[in-house]
């Protein structure tokens, strides 16, 4: 049996992935553990959230799944940072994990180039450092052009408990315990790397009085440009907001030792952005009450998350934390907390396009990459298996800009820098979020998924009308009123104060008071939401927006500045042994990713760009 | 790796001794082909006494520092000869060393590689070059304390207030949901701001003000003939013990004198041979004090007290008003008949020698000479330091107006990044090609 493309795994990398190469007419197979847990979510029944609401849509304007999956599985669902810069608003929605794995699964059978198994991979196969395909549990050798591997936390785990451990993926699955070995053999550094999900709780057993109730949105919200979400707010659940308490501490302080992480069963690296209770205890010992939430996991079933209390605590342990918390006095614990360390690879060994620099062909998304988080996941897989689409059809790959999109970021910072720990994406990590914002994701990378050829036709068309409609509207607002009795009796009735010069709409926009919707009367057509929020974000912004371009349109200088990968940085004079070790691991392609890599100074960037010059001459 | 370079690093044609400077992984030995003795197995960090030799002729009699990487300022290997023979000996030293395929150091290149080789960051490199130019203790006090790298260190630590109120307004947006953490207020924003201004502030006052300290201010002394202008010159020279003649470096060509005041370079700058006789003095017109007027940074206009303003007075009055000036009225032992007003006048006579103590003081306070004050000193020394910290202004007044305007704080937050990254590149720890190309191209150390 002969595909074009084998995905490995079938996590939210592996399901956008799978997509992505069956819908490029691929003839693809999907290999997974076990079926039933396509497009699971092990921890937090939630998708989107500070920046990684951003990448749902970057996901949903290049054509992928995420965003219209979870559309289709809501629960609640609400804008972030609404008392902020649109540069920073994003969606979170609380997703219900059965309908969201159930969605996905039909979605994925639709798919007519897909076919599904259910093994693990040992194996690969590879000649001359190209893969040619995978071997199996089985031992089946099944052919492929390329394979995208996924394997997220399945990569030789552990499951860790107190000081118990055991050699198993989420949910008691089977790990993968050779592939890794290979990976190894293969010429990849393998890294250890740790993460950690709290107790889930029996619903009709919490005293919901001594919470605090956090409600969804209360407007129609939703992830996709293009496809309209089936979701009613008014069904919405809510989430509740808990602290912990004097006496949940001081359990954790005199148990310390008995958790996984500090009882010193770890070896891998946790996520600096995700710490354990313990953790958060430990290094913040002045704070008196951490927050916590409570959040419905499924309408399907009666279970809550403790959001904020992932614990290594032993069980009997962790029984007396939870009662400890307000509300939760006698519940019911349904499932405990657990660490688990998985291996990864150090991504620094990956091209920009998510081809692995070992072994030609073979590319990897997710976990394995030494990323956390369901979203960071699947923009890979994405890019990963529109990449090596790209590339079984010899064309150029697509590497998004750190200007352009969020996954552009993610993707170069990867590369780049490598990860000490799970990798999480945060706004902090863009250097121009003004441009990568929530609203204008289609706009940013539509054209982008139209060209590899995931944008149908219904998708273009809401882009290219949205498109023009903004174009139409700014042309608009070009017009100058003058303050006639009249004009100003209008702007009045609106609300607007009163003008006492001539003055364009485009200028009185820009005033805090005045929206598109106020000005009304002057445009001669109403406007859709979308298309009046992203011109007065334009026109609002301006000058913040316009100091971003230029910032980026300085830093693409250096990004023009190529460096060819035949340079063996030992033979660049006096490049610091540090700068000397990283350039060569990383082989950068520009001068541009060569500063962004830690421990490359400006001085070695000055040598280097001597080194280009005096090569020209 | 980098090759060996040398230089004559002392000012050519001054001093009894002049200094060759070998710096690069082949100095020792090369040097060590050139003299009597054997450096190779000299100690690190010892001084000599050789000769320098062409086969077997004895060019001159030297001492030799011999230091070995990296405790240097190259971090390098760096052999010092200090020359004892006058120019043309020294100059035959040079040439023996680029004989042994030693090469000729590009202007500054000694600094740019204690640059390169991390010895030294972009403030401290700039410094060192001011060193070489300074030419008062007042000045040279300021430029060691930027050499130490406290301007650097200033700098440094604005910038990690800036990353702290980054990180918090940055930690805000990624984690809404926790309201426990503490939210970066307008409020706090405001005070940060405004006590991170006034620091920059003050190195930009400070920076202005070193140019005065490190260059000098440039007077020029212009009158009427016969008001007595080669006196009052006199006088000031006189006045200080000190006299500076002959100054090497680019305004040698127009200064005629130089002397201290509160530890500054006051250069009084050459009107076409004023003091050579008062009946030659007496052809310089309007047009000679309109060419001097255009390089002094201060105007001192004499009059004569004994005379009414004349046409030629009014003229000077004229040219003049827009530089910084004081008005010397002069002959005050004689009768009054000069009516004039002016918030700068000084009277002088300088035949009983009166007044010439005030218009020393007119200077100092003009320049606020007393307050320069040298051990808090921060300043950047290069125009484009200067700059890029002059930008943060505009920063800054965008943080203001946003505040103002009730701007979210998410995009107040884009201008902190901005100044952070400027000071960045002050500092040299943001890499910018423009930054480091000019640098290099202003230098002049080392040859």
């Amino acid at each position: 049996m002969k595909y074009d493309i084998i995905v490995v795994g079938g996590g939210h990398a592996g399901c956008e992935a799978a997509l992505v190469s069956a819908r490029l007419d691929n003839k693809t197979l999907l290999i997974t553990g076990n079926i039933k847990n396509i497009a699971d979510c092990p921890c937090n029944p939630s998708v989107g959230g500070s920046a990684k609401g951003i990448v749902v849509r970057e996901i949903d304007a290049l054509g992928g799944e995420m965003g219209i999956n979870a559309d289709k599985s809501l629960i609640q669902i609400k804008k972030l940072n609404t008392r902020k810069g649109p540069a920073v608003w994003s969606l979170r929605s609380q997703i219900d994990k059965v309908d969201y794995s159930q969605n996905m699964i039909e979605t994925l059978n639709k798919e007519n180039n897909l076919e599904i198994k259910e093994t693990l991979v040992e194996h690969l196969i590879v000649e001359n450092n190209t893969v040619k395909g995978v071997i199996t549990r089985e031992k089946e050798q099944i052919e492929a052009k390329a394979v995208i591997l996924t394997t997220g936390t399945y990569l030789n785990s552990n499951i860790l408990v107190g000081s118990t451990k055991k050699q198993e993926g989420p949910h008691g699955e089977e790990t993968e315990l050779n592939l890794s070995k290979d990976l190894k053999n293969l010429g990849f550094t393998i890294q250890r790397l740790k993460t950690g999900t709290p107790p889930r709780i029996k619903r009709d057993t919490i005293d919901f009085s001594k919470t605090k109730v956090e409600k969804g949105s209360d407007v129609h919200l939703q992830f996709s440009f293009y496809e309209k979400s089936p979701f009613d707010i008014e069904k919405q659940e809510d989430c509740y907001l808990i602290y912990t308490t004097p006496k949940t501490h001081k359990i954790i302080y005199d148990n310390l030792t008995k958790s996984a992480m500090y009882g010193g069963y770890v070896e891998g690296v946790g996520p600096r952005y995700c710490p354990s209770i313990e953790d958060k205890l430990v290094k913040f010992k002045d704070k008196e009450r951490h927050q916590l939430f409570l959040e419905p996991e499924s309408r399907h079933y009666d279970s809550i998350y403790i959001q904020g209390f992932s614990s290594s605590m032993p069980i009997d342990v962790q029984d007396k934390m939870v009662h400890s918390l307000p509300g939760l006095e006698n519940c019911e614990i349904q499932k405990y907390a657990y660490a688990i360390e998985y291996d990864a690879i150090d991504p620094t060994q990956l091209k920009r396009s998510l081809e692995t620099k070992v072994i030609e062909n073979l590319f990897t998304a997710g976990q394995i990459n030494g990323t956390s988080g369901y979203e960071e996941a699947a923009c890979q897989g994405l890019m990963a298996a529109i990449n090596a689409n790209q590339k079984l059809k010899n064309k150029e790959p697509l590497v998004l800009g750190r200007d352009e999109a969020y996954i552009g970021v993610l993707i170069d910072d990867l590369v780049t820098k490598g990860t000490l720990d799970p990798y999480r994406l945060l706004t902090s990590r863009a250097e121009y979020r003004l441009l990568l914002r929530d609203d204008n994701a289609d706009l940013r990378l539509t054209e982008h998924g139209r060209e590899v050829g995931l944008v149908k036709d219904k998708q273009y068309k809401v882009f290219t009308d949205k498109k023009r409609k903004i174009e139409e509207l700014l042309k608009k607002l070009e017009q100058t009123i003058t303050p006639t009795k009249k004009t100003n009796e209008i702007l009045e009735k609106s609300g607007i104060k009163p003008i006492l010069d001539k003055i364009s709409l485009h200028d009185l926009l820009k005033k805090p008071d005045v929206t598109v919707e106020k000005l009304d009367y002057f445009l001669n057509n109403k406007y859709e939401k979308e298309v009046r929020e992203e011109v007065e974000i334009m026109i609002k912004y301006e000058g913040y927006i316009k100091k971003q371009i230029e910032d980026a349109e300085k830093q693409k200088e250096y990004e023009k500045i190529k460096l060819s990968e035949d340079i063996d940085y030992n033979n660049v004079p006096n490049l610091a042994l540090e700068a000397r070790e990283k350039l060569n691991k990383i082989k950068p392609t520009s001068i541009g990713q060569a500063m962004r890599i830690s421990g490359v100074n400006p001085s070695d960037i000055s040598i280097l760009t001597i080194y280009l010059r005096s090569k020209h001459e | 790796m980098n090759d060996t370079i040398c230089a004559i690093s002392t000012t050519l044609g001054v001093g009894a001794i002049s200094i060759v400077r070998v710096s690069g992984k082949e100095a020792i030995e090369k040097v060590n082909n050139i003299t009597n003795i054997d450096l190779t197995k000299k100690k690190s960090h010892t001084i000599s006494y050789a000769y320098i030799k062409d086969n077997n002729e004895i060019i001159d009699e030297v001492l030799i520092s011999i230091m070995k990487a990296p405790k240097t300022f190259t971090t390098e290997d760096t052999v010092e000869i200090n020359c004892h023979g006058g120019i043309a000996t020294t100059e035959k030293v040079l040439e023996l060393l680029l004989k042994q395929g030693i090469r000729l150091a590009e202007t500054g290149e000694f600094t740019k590689r204690a640059f390169l080789n991390g010895r030294i960051d972009l403030t401290e490199a700039e410094a060192v070059n001011d060193l070489i130019n300074t030419k008062t203790d007042k000045a040279r006090k300021i430029v060691i304390n930027n050499l130490k790298g406290t301007t650097s260190n200033k700098i440094r630590k604005l910038r990690e207030r800036l990353v702290k109120i980054i990180n918090n307004i940055e930690v805000n947006i990624d984690y809404p949901e926790y309201q426990d953490i503490e939210e970066m207020t307008v409020e706090k924003i405001k005070e940060e701001i405004g006590s991170i201004e006034e620091e920059l502030e003050s190195i930009i006052t400070n920076s202005e003000n070193s140019k005065i300290i490190t260059n000098g201010i440039n007077i020029a002394i212009i009158g009427r003939p016969n008001v007595g202008k080669s006196s009052i010159l006199n006088k000031l020279i006189e006045e200080d013990k000190a006299i500076v003649t002959n100054i090497p470096g680019t305004t040698r060509d127009i200064v005629e004198a130089s002397f201290n005041l509160n530890g500054i370079t006051l250069n009084l700058i050459d009107t076409a041979g004023i003091r050579e006789t008062e009946d030659i003095v007496e052809q310089i017109g309007v047009k000679k004090s309109k060419e001097a007027l255009e390089k002094a940074d201060l105007v001192l206009l004499i009059l004569n007290n004994n005379e009414k303003l004349t046409k030629e007075d009014k003229e000077l009055l004229e040219i003049s008003k827009n530089k910084k000036r004081i008005i010397v009225v002069n002959k005050t032992d004689l009768e009054k008949k000069l009516d004039i007003k002016d918030e700068n006048i000084v009277y002088t006579n300088t035949i009983e020698e009166k007044g010439i103590e005030e218009l020393l003081d007119k200077i100092s306070e003009l320049y606020k000479l007393e307050q320069l004050e040298t051990n808090d000193f921060y300043y950047v020394s290069t125009i484009e330091q200067l700059n890029k910290i002059k930008s943060t202004r505009n920063n800054i007044k965008d943080i203001k107006a946003g505040l103002k305007e009730n701007i979210s704080i998410d995009m107040l937050e884009i201008d902190l990044r901005e100044i952070w990254q400027t000071l960045g590149e002050v500092i040299g720890e943001t890499y910018t090609e423009e930054l480091l190309d000019n640098l290099f191209k202003n230098f002049c150390v080392g040859k």
